[in-house]
């Protein structure tokens, strides 16, 4: 088995090289193959891209936080103090044989973290879609459990659950009312964590834990001065600059020690949070206004046009910066209540949702052209996709990118098209299918959705076919093909 | 590599410590750093070891005790070692350390002398490593085989 270790420790100079020593020793006489990054202060060597791409598992010992984590979101991971190394590294190496048997090969890898493993330069361009990335992958649970959340309250308790007074005030345990508003009122509060959550971690990415709370705070001041997405991208950008910047300081002695837990954050916080307050928060704000009105003024052959162009936003990075930006839109309009932001949103979700759909479809009537695990991924997709989670399909872009996602392009295109040319309306955030009750003309919603997943699969069913004739069988011989194909 | 800038010298062993209480057993140790000049402020250099042990201490199973820090009182890396038949409480779980290694390292280390250090800490581990120091008898020979082992 190839493992993966990384070690460090506040100081860097014993601890993570004694762990380094520990568990090379322990891994040689269980007869596994290891390799450990030593992050102390004798430099460390990173993983290469192939050791990344060959490892079945990563043990993190360590007692400070591991330098860029996202590189190992694809492993099963063991995590310990560093002195558990030393003192138990036999026990931490069975525990990640154990982690790295139990994980399915391939389905393992939810997707993103491979599209952020594929830099293969530190170009400035591949850093900050790492960091963007970083930042969207956290949000993504967040919108996933908020989304449904809202979706089952709207489900529960219909459009006039918005307006249901707070849980706190009235809560009857035998209303279905309450126990709609509950989970509207719950979704609400987690959606309400996007954008900080977004800025925080896209500031983490960048400079680790001290600069999460100016990217929090700062996505805070993003939503409070209705700056919104686009806020939360540029305080998050801006607070991990200024840690990162920071950090390289020299303190004084005596306050060296509270630098990373209280003067980092407490200034970046400050700076981050005045910026966002009085300086570029508004302009950003008016941004945000301007392209929601332009997009809520867009109306007759414009608004399928514009339908068309979200679809193409939703599928281009399955969860990325993109498509979180086309949802964002979507999203911020709902509160404005016009028709035109109630179409938008309808679009925007069914156009969210063809992806998955298609590779789903596409796996299942043509399961010679996928691998096993793309097989598995597949049947995973339909329910990932009738959620509106469009990062289902992710595992299939990754692997194989050229082909895929100018596929699911088309398709989400065509979704959002018609959904518009339909005129099908919804004003609930996320739900999926669970939600097409509530959504005006929900048989042409179907229909939208229909069409494009048809779209897409045949798409890319003929590109797969095109390209399987002249490599032969090469993909289909081992399942961790599309990890091998998403690092090439 | 000269004898002043070795990683460790005879003088440098203390094969009986004299003391089981922990910050006279690193107080000692220091003080000899210090004679060796590799130690310019003797209480600044504790303060700093002593910080690093309130994170969390340093004691490993095994017997070991390795009291580090990164100073700007060190001059040059540096280990100074001790050996305790009664052994000095250094936090670990499983007792007192019968072998203590003080790390010096200088506040901007340069990643040569670091390596130096991390090739210690990797010895630090092995069996045959503390089985050698548990049974020299002379300062000499021990300060001579740490050197040989890491290589500098």
């Amino acid at each position: 088995m190839k493992l993966l270790a990384v070690t460090a420790c506040p100081t860097g100079i014993a601890h993570t090289y004694m762990a380094a020593e520990a568990l090379e020793v322990a891994a040689e006489e269980a007869g596994h193959e290891i390799v450990v990054e030593t992050q102390g202060s004798a430099g460390s060597t990173p993983f290469t891209p192939e050791q990344l791409a060959g490892a079945d598992a990563i043990i993190l010992a360590a007692d400070v936080e591991v330098r860029d984590k996202d590189r190992f979101a694809h492993l099963p991971t063991v995590t310990a103090g560093v002195k558990k190394a030393i003192g138990g590294a036999p026990a931490l190496i069975e525990q990640a044989v154990a982690a790295a048997e139990a994980a399915p090969k391939g389905t393992a890898a939810p997707a993103e973290p491979q599209l952020a493993v594929k830099q293969t330069g530190p170009g400035v361009g591949s850093k900050v879609r790492g960091w963007l990335m970083t930042g969207v992958s956290y949000v993504i649970p967040f919108v996933a459990a908020g989304g449904l959340l809202i979706a089952l309250g709207f489900a529960l308790g219909g459009y006039q659950i918005t307006d249901a007074p707070s849980v706190t005030e009235s809560f009857s345990w035998t209303s279905h009312t309450s126990w709609a508003a509950l989970l509207f009122q719950l979704g609400s509060l987690a959606f309400g964590l996007l954008v900080p959550v977004l800025s925080g971690f896209i500031a983490y990415a960048i400079a680790d834990r001290p600069a999460l709370v100016p990217g929090f705070v700062g996505g805070l001041v993003a939503v409070e001065v209705g700056a919104g997405f686009i806020g939360g991208l540029a305080s998050g950008l801006l607070a991990g600059g200024l840690i990162f910047w920071m950090k390289k300081w020299k303190a004084p002695k005596a306050i060296a020690g509270i630098m990373p837990v209280l003067v980092l954050p407490l200034v970046g916080t400050a700076i981050i949070g005045g910026i966002m307050f009085v300086v570029i928060g508004q302009p950003l704000a008016a941004i945000t206004t301007g392209l929601t009105n332009w997009l809520n003024g867009l109306s007759g052959s414009n608004a399928i046009l514009l339908g068309a162009l979200l679809g193409l936003m939703m599928a281009f990075d399955m969860g990325g910066p993109v498509n979180k930006a086309a949802y964002a839109f979507a999203v911020a309009g709902l509160s404005t209540n016009s028709q035109t932001a109630l179409l938008i949103m309808a679009s925007v979700m069914a156009a969210g949702m063809t992806p998955p759909l298609a590779m789903a479809l596409a796996t299942t009537v043509r399961k010679k052209l996928f691998t096993e695990a793309e097989r598995e991924n597949g049947r995973a997709a339909w329910l990932l996709g009738a959620s509106f989670i469009t990062e289902g399909a992710i595992p299939f872009a990754a692997a194989d990118p050229l082909r895929v996602i100018p596929s699911l392009m088309a398709g989400s295109a065509v979704t959002g098209a018609l959904s518009m040319a339909f005129g099908s309306t919804l004003r609930a955030p996320h739900g999926g299918i669970f939600v097409v009750p509530l959504i005006g003309n929900p048989f042409g919603y179907l229909v939208a959705i229909v069409a494009g997943t048809l779209v897409s699969a045949a798409i890319v069913i003929v590109l797969k076919s095109v390209g399987q004739k002249k490599k032969a069988a090469a993909t289909t011989e081992s399942t961790s093909a599309p990890r091998a194909a998403a690092h090439a | 590599m000269t004898e002043q800038s070795a990683l460790i010298t005879a003088d440098l062993v203390d094969l009986d410590l004299p003391s089981t209480d922990r910050r006279a057993a690193v107080g000692a140790l220091a003080e000899r750093l210090q004679k060796a000049g590799r130690v310019t402020d003797l209480a600044q250099f504790l303060a700093d070891i002593e910080a690093r042990e309130q994170q969390m201490p340093t004691g490993l199973e095994g017997g070991i005790g390795i009291p580090h820090c990164r100073s700007a009182a060190v001059t040059v890396p540096s280990l100074a070692f001790g050996r305790s038949t009664e052994g000095v409480d250094f936090g670990a779980e499983d007792g007192p350390a019968r072998l203590v290694f003080m790390i010096a390292a200088p506040e901007g280390g340069d990643t040569d002398h670091m390596t130096v250090l991390a090739a210690l800490a990797r010895r630090l581990v092995r069996k045959a490593f503390k089985d050698e120091l548990l049974g020299a008898t002379d300062a000499g020979h021990v300060a001579d085989y740490i050197r040989k082992e890491v290589g500098a």
